[in-house]
């Protein structure tokens, strides 16, 4: 049988297929073609193979920021979840104070990452900063730019106030969404409030729960802008996270071979993440059929 | 028994309940027919102590309730929505009220079962709500306010959101499974023939008052009143104002109908008529009818039924005729009416005459 070909439709994709392509393919290749390559300059290239690579994956350097982002990571989803669950719990359900509260929780999340930094570098310092300035006068010897411990809790508290709201935010609409006779029936079962909340609310939050999670967990370890406006990365590198290291080697080293090695696999770590986290979401999903 | 005194309930912006006065025996079922909003489940909530009456009073067995709080108040309730713990298992769910009421291990043990026979769930004790059918799910609901034998079982339209036959199932079985308890059951509902099905007693409700409240055949067949009447009929009760002047009731300019014997008593004046719609005929019965034309604007075919919607005057009527009739619209046919079939209303909407009793309706 013959079919009539029309290659038309090819024309309709190409749009879409060369942004992709500029936007994404392209440049990802790029890195792709320096990280198997050395180049001394001159737009001259020798052929690396798999070396930065190998030596990435065995670099202390490496590990060091790896594990430093998964800390990060920890801590972040350690303190933000519980804390987003339990503001969503006391958030009011009805009355002019709804629009009021999601107005105020919203308004960190529309603040840009550097601005973030920036209020934070300022309101932490010790000479100017209201917090820095108040915990030295209450005899706490805090000093973000000096102490690893004080600059680690500076970043934690920076991600904790700029995205605990979306968790709350989401939380809270998982909560909304539970009929009032739930409550109504626990009520009438005499069941307490922690009951309630252990048998309705956090099942009822499930899925939420675990979009949270993922947003945080994919955000809080591509986290950039906050620690290199407040810390940059320091002291030391007691706060030089994966994307930190990345651009010191790429842009401040100019090694730009195992800088794409690291890209990629910086990358795969993440895509990773992500498909461990998705297929754990779907199988929750399947689940509740 | 449980008696509701005058009980009215307002909130800053609506009346909710009008001096609802009630009397429920102990081991009796009792339905509150009406339609969304009428107040069926407000009052469910002051019987179950959810509320605080704005005024008058609820006695349990004679005392005062007011004020005891849900808890202690020894009720069970059962909604529309599927309403059990997501992440218990059935078992789990049905023997929740019995935990908190802290009763030792083998009683549970004994209550769960025995309600899971009753209820069809004893298969899926293991499985949680999320993996059950819709049907399922609401006997999970229903066994959970079962072991707990309280003496007021609440049922806030609990077969609504079934489908036909699961409904036609589990209404079948509630009335006995709770019998054996011997509590208090109020049944709530929109639809007339599910008040019919379950027997018992029925409340009609609007905007928040009982208008009537007597045994359901009873209430059926013998409406106060129009409001009643009209809750009480599906599809909707055929209405038509009409003037009584003698031996008939006549619309200016249109038709004469011969009152019937029994109410020629009646003053002259205007009366509302209302008919119940397989009183509509389309055929004529053997009944002493009288012929009028009517335009017909829908027609409904059901299968077994059909809805004939008929214009006549400014009045929209509705005839149920068994089997398939097609007819087209705009067209004229002629309809009879039964005027021994007729409820008369006065203006004020209160029963004047019943139908003449017959040996079956």
């Amino acid at each position: 049988m013959e079919k009539t070909w029309n290659n038309k439709a090819w024309f309709m994709v190409l749009p879409v297929l060369l942004l992709v392509a500029f936007s994404a393919v392209i440049p990802l290749m790029t890195v792709v073609n320096y990280s198997v390559q050395d180049t001394f300059g001159n737009n001259q290239f020798f052929w690396a193979g798999t070396e930065w690579y190998k030596q990435i994956l065995a670099s202390e350097r490496f590990h060091e920021a790896l594990w430093r982002n998964l800390l990060f990571s920890f801590i972040v989803l350690a303190i933000e979840i519980p804390l987003g669950i339990v503001i969503a719990l006391a958030m009011p359900r009805k009355g002019w104070t709804v629009s009021l509260c999601l107005v105020l929780m919203a308004l960190p999340l529309l603040i840009p990452w550097n601005v973030v930094g920036t209020i934070w570098q300022v309101f932490g310092r010790v000479d100017i900063g209201l917090l820095g300035h108040t915990m030295e006068a209450l005899g706490f010897d805090y000093n973000y730019t000096q102490d690893p411990l004080d600059a680690w809790i500076t970043v934690v508290l920076i991600d904790v106030w700029h995205w605990t709201s979306l968790v709350a935010l989401l939380c809270y609409a998982g909560l909304v969404a539970i009929p009032e006779a739930y409550y109504q029936a626990a009520q009438i079962d005499g069941a307490s409030r922690w009951a309630v909340f252990r048998y309705i609310q956090l099942p009822k939050m499930n899925r939420v729960l675990l979009i949270a999670v993922l947003l945080r967990f994919m955000d809080s370890f591509m986290i950039y802008t906050e620690p290199f406006v407040v810390t940059g990365g320091g002291p030391g590198n007691s706060t030089t996270f994966l994307s930190i290291d990345l651009v010191k080697m790429a842009i401040g080293q100019f090694d730009l071979g195992p800088a794409a090695a690291m890209s990629i696999i910086y990358f795969l770590i993440i895509l990773l993440f992500s498909w461990i986290f998705y297929t754990v979401m779907t199988n929750a999903g399947q689940d509740r059929k | 028994m449980l008696e509701l005194i005058d009980v009215s309930k307002a909130t800053p912006s609506d009346t909710l309940i009008r001096s609802v006065s009630m009397r429920l025996e102990k081991g009796s079922l009792n339905i509150l027919l009406g339609p969304t909003l009428s107040g069926k489940t407000s009052l469910m909530r002051l019987m179950a102590g959810l509320d605080r009456p704005t005024s008058g009073d609820i006695l349990v067995d004679g005392k005062s309730v007011i004020g005891v709080p849900v808890q202690k108040r020894d009720v069970a309730m059962v909604y529309q929505q599927f309403i059990n713990y997501p992440s218990l298992t059935v078992y789990e769910n049905i023997a929740s009220p019995l935990r908190v009421a802290k009763l030792d291990r083998a009683e549970i043990e004994k209550r769960v079962r025995q309600a899971a026979r009753l209820l069809k769930l004893e298969p899926y004790l293991d499985r949680t709500p999320l993996n059950l059918s819709g049907g399922q799910q609401q006997r999970t609901a229903i066994a959970r306010a079962f072991v707990k034998r309280a003496s007021l079982v609440l049922l806030d339209e609990p077969l609504a959101n079934l489908d036909y036959k699961l409904r036609e199932e589990l209404r079948a079985e509630l009335p006995p499974v709770f019998a054996e308890t011997g509590s208090i059951l109020v049944y709530a509902t929109t639809e007339p023939s599910e008040s019919l099905l379950l027997g018992g007693k029925t409340a009609t409700l609007h905007e928040g008052a009982v208008t009537q409240f007597g045994p359901t055949i009873d209430v059926y067949q013998h409406p106060a009143n129009l409001r009643t009447a009209k809750i009480f009929s599906d599809p909707p009760l055929n209405t038509i104002r009409l003037r009584k002047a003698g031996a008939n009731f006549v619309l200016d300019g249109g038709i004469s109908i011969p009152v019937p014997r029994k109410s020629l008593g009646l003053a002259d004046g205007d009366y509302i008529i209302g008919f119940r719609a397989h009183h509509l005929h389309l055929d004529p019965p053997r009944d002493e009818a009288v012929q009028i034309k009517a335009k017909v604007a829908i027609t409904e075919i059901t299968g077994s039924e059909s809805f004939v919607h008929v214009d006549f005057a400014d009045a929209r009527w509705v005839g149920l005729v068994h089997g398939v009739r097609v007819i087209k619209p705009d067209e004229t046919i002629p309809v009879y009416l039964v005027p021994d079939r007729f409820f008369i209303f006065d203006t004020s909407g209160a029963l004047a005459a019943g139908p003449v009793a017959q040996a079956a309706a």
